[in-house]
């Protein structure tokens, strides 16, 4: 049993759904992402999904872009992420899910970053731009490497969709909880309960649920229903609030307690 | 040829459907579409009529002798699609997606849009069809196309101005594929160029093929044989893919893509994705030659034109260079307004200067050819819309 599935079934287990948070690495500084990464352990994250910067982030509303832009500004490149896991992989054995475009990965070379990522201690893979069908162009580097591809279901995918995408993927399975971008939202789709079910039918894998989720009751509802709860733009609105400074990981500690919290049934 | 590209949407290795999730059953409706449409007489029918009563074709086969006696070389043929109503090509492929938005019950289209003709074109097609419309456009391009912007917004479609990097035509199609992503139940996106996942850059070829099929037997007719050379310049490569696609299957007749050298060789100065920057990578759910550095993030580009001023080709160009079929050369800023100028008092034709990089590359080569020589250029939009910024440039230098 891999890190992915032993946080799953911990917290089947505690009867909690795992907190899962999102933070683009690189923003402010690969320094400052380290600092995070463990601030977020400690307030009691789960799993940690790393965004790797792109220039032209389809899939992503404007907290996430501007994200970009300043880890871009910073000099992050992929190569950059993985020595910093690297360097945590000395101090923390928390999951860690590269959430990444295509190119940046394609041309780093598919077998050199498979061996990459899987010594730095990469756990998971998440493409926002790779459906399944696409996939097995990526997928002997992946395996080679014992990395979990993690598949997106979207409330556009029917059922074979999702049944394809929860055979190809592992680790978990990711549902988007709206058609759209990333980015917080005031109030959850009323359809997401019965999509999370559909989901949790047709896959065998854990479903975490992300994109719009920003605040502890959202976090405390979709808890309920799925087993995972992802939380993104929320937290790097924070960071860019904060900005380059000391004060930074504290802040990004206290402010993700609640709704790790919050994720307990 | 006819079977490119294959069932996933790949031109050799060039191609597929790098998108979002929530993407793909969008786009699975709009292949099932558009391959039922070509089937079905009434669509075929209604898209003929529009193409012949209210875009104007068949556009014209023109020989341009007093500039071909210029040059004291090879015959110079154009093809007019800058007499096309709106003043482009971009319309042929507009017109096709505007029906099948109809076809799709979809009644908001958005586009992108670079010179401002696809924009011109999609907000057409809207108002003629009674479709919402939205177009996105870089604000750097709305300075430099502004009559564009305008005529857009007369014709009822709303513009909105991209802010987000280069502020150019990548970055409006970022913002096209973020509004698809969020309104994909109601939305058709109407890419204008032969980029974009599958089936876009095979059915807008499609579309565009009326250009080569026309200009085929037009020049066949005018000539007995076929031409010795045919240009077209090259952004996302919908005019160049619309006149090769008849030409493609005869060896003999060399094909020539025209890309946007700029101000020089160096990253950020050119948008000439076939050079060394220009490697295998995916943008914009496709994989194709792309301007990128070796981090994979994608290079800022130039070009003096904004339709040719993106970092990625289509992929079945990418596909016809890798084959050897199509061979791609530069042409810079300023041999584009050269062209530019010469065009307009020679002959009495003032080109859009995307199209003026393609008469720039005849006029190299014409000189050398012999007299019985054929080139046939695709002179793909006319350059009302660059008055502007030609008379900019010319008032900077």
């Amino acid at each position: 049993m891999n890190r992915i599935q032993q946080i799953f079934k911990k917290a089947r287990g505690e009867n909690r759904a795992a907190f899962i948070p999102y933070i683009t690495a690189g923003d402010p500084s690969l320094q400052r992402t380290s600092e995070i990464i463990e601030a977020l352990e400690r307030a009691g994250a789960d799993i940690i999904e790393l965004g790797v910067p792109f220039s032209d982030p389809i899939a992503d509303g404007p907290t996430n872009q501007k994200a970009a832009e300043r880890a871009l500004a910073s000099g992050t490149s992929l190569k950059g992420v993985l020595d910093l896991v690297t360097d945590l992989r000395t101090r923390s054995d928390i999951p860690i899910v590269l959430f990444t475009y295509a190119n940046p990965v394609l041309q780093f070379g598919l077998e050199a970053f498979g061996s990459a990522a899987a010594a730095s201690g990469i756990d998971g893979i998440l493409f926002t731009d790779v459906p399944t069908e696409e996939l097995p162009r990526f997928s002997p580097a992946l395996a080679a490497a014992e990395i979990d591809p993690i598949l997106l279901v979207t409330p556009t995918s029917d059922k074979a969709r999702i049944k394809a995408a929860s055979k190809a993927g592992s680790g978990f399975i990711y549902l988007v909880s709206r058609t759209g971008v990333t980015g917080a939202q005031r109030r959850l789709d009323p359809e997401l309960k019965p999509l999370i079910a559909q989901v949790r039918k047709a896959s065998k894998l854990p479903v975490a649920v992300g994109f719009g989720i920003s605040d502890s009751d959202q976090v405390r509802q979709v808890a309920l229903w799925a087993d995972g709860v992802v939380v993104g733009s929320a937290i790097v609105n924070q960071v860019a609030s904060l900005g380059d400074s000391d004060e930074l990981a504290p802040a990004i500690e206290n402010f993700v307690r609640p709704l790790a919290k919050a994720c307990n049934r | 040829m006819k079977k490119q590209p294959d069932e996933r949407g790949y031109f050799g290795d060039f191609g597929g459907r790098f998108v979002p999730e929530t993407l793909m059953v969008p786009l699975e409706q709009l292949e099932t579409t558009w391959l039922k449409a070509g089937k079905d007489r009434n669509f075929r029918n209604r898209l003929k009529e529009l193409l012949e009563r209210f875009v104007g074709r068949p556009t014209p086969l023109y020989p341009a002798r007093r500039l071909a006696a210029t040059l004291g070389g090879a015959q110079i043929w154009f093809k007019r699609e800058d007499l096309c109503h709106t003043g482009s090509h971009k319309i042929n492929n507009a017109v096709g997606q505007a029906l099948l938005a109809r076809e799709m019950e979809k009644h908001r289209v958005i586009a992108e849009t670079g010179a401002g003709q696809h924009g011109v074109a999609v907000a057409t097609a809207a108002a003629l069809l009674g479709l919402d419309c939205r177009i996105y456009m870089g604000s750097e391009d709305m300075r430099r196309q502004e009559s564009n912007v305008r005529r857009m917004q007369w014709l009822g479609a709303e513009v909105v101005a991209v802010e987000s990097g280069s502020r150019t035509l990548k970055d409006a199609i970022n913002e096209a594929l973020r509004d698809w992503v969020t309104n994909v139940r109601t939305t058709h996106y109407i890419l204008g160029s032969v980029l974009g996942p599958h089936p876009y850059p095979a059915m807008i070829r499609n579309f565009q093929s009326v250009i080569g099929t026309e200009a085929f037997s037009q020049i066949r007719e005018a000539t007995r044989s076929l031409p010795d050379l045919v240009v077209a310049c090259v952004g996302g490569g919908s005019n160049a893919a619309g006149i090769f696609s008849a030409f493609v299957p005869f060896d003999q007749v060399r094909l020539v893509g025209v890309e946007a050298g700029g101000r020089g060789p160096a990253p950020g100065e050119h948008a000439a994705r076939f050079t060394e920057d220009g490697k295998p990578g995916i943008l914009h759910g496709t994989l194709t030659r792309v301007l990128q550095n070796s981090d994979g993030q994608i290079l800022g580009t130039h070009s003096v034109s904004a339709g040719l001023d993106y970092p990625a080709v289509g992929p079945e160009h990418a596909d016809w260079e890798a084959k050897g079929r199509v061979s791609y050369v530069r042409i810079s800023d300023d041999e584009a307004i050269a062209a530019f100028k010469l065009l307009a008092r020679t002959e009495g034709i003032v080109p859009a200067l995307e199209s003026a990089h393609a008469i720039a590359y005849a006029l190299q080569v014409a000189p050398a050819m012999p007299l019985n020589a054929r080139i046939l250029v695709n002179l793909s939009g006319r350059g009302d819309k660059d008055m502007d910024e030609v008379a900019r440039l010319d008032g900077a230098s």
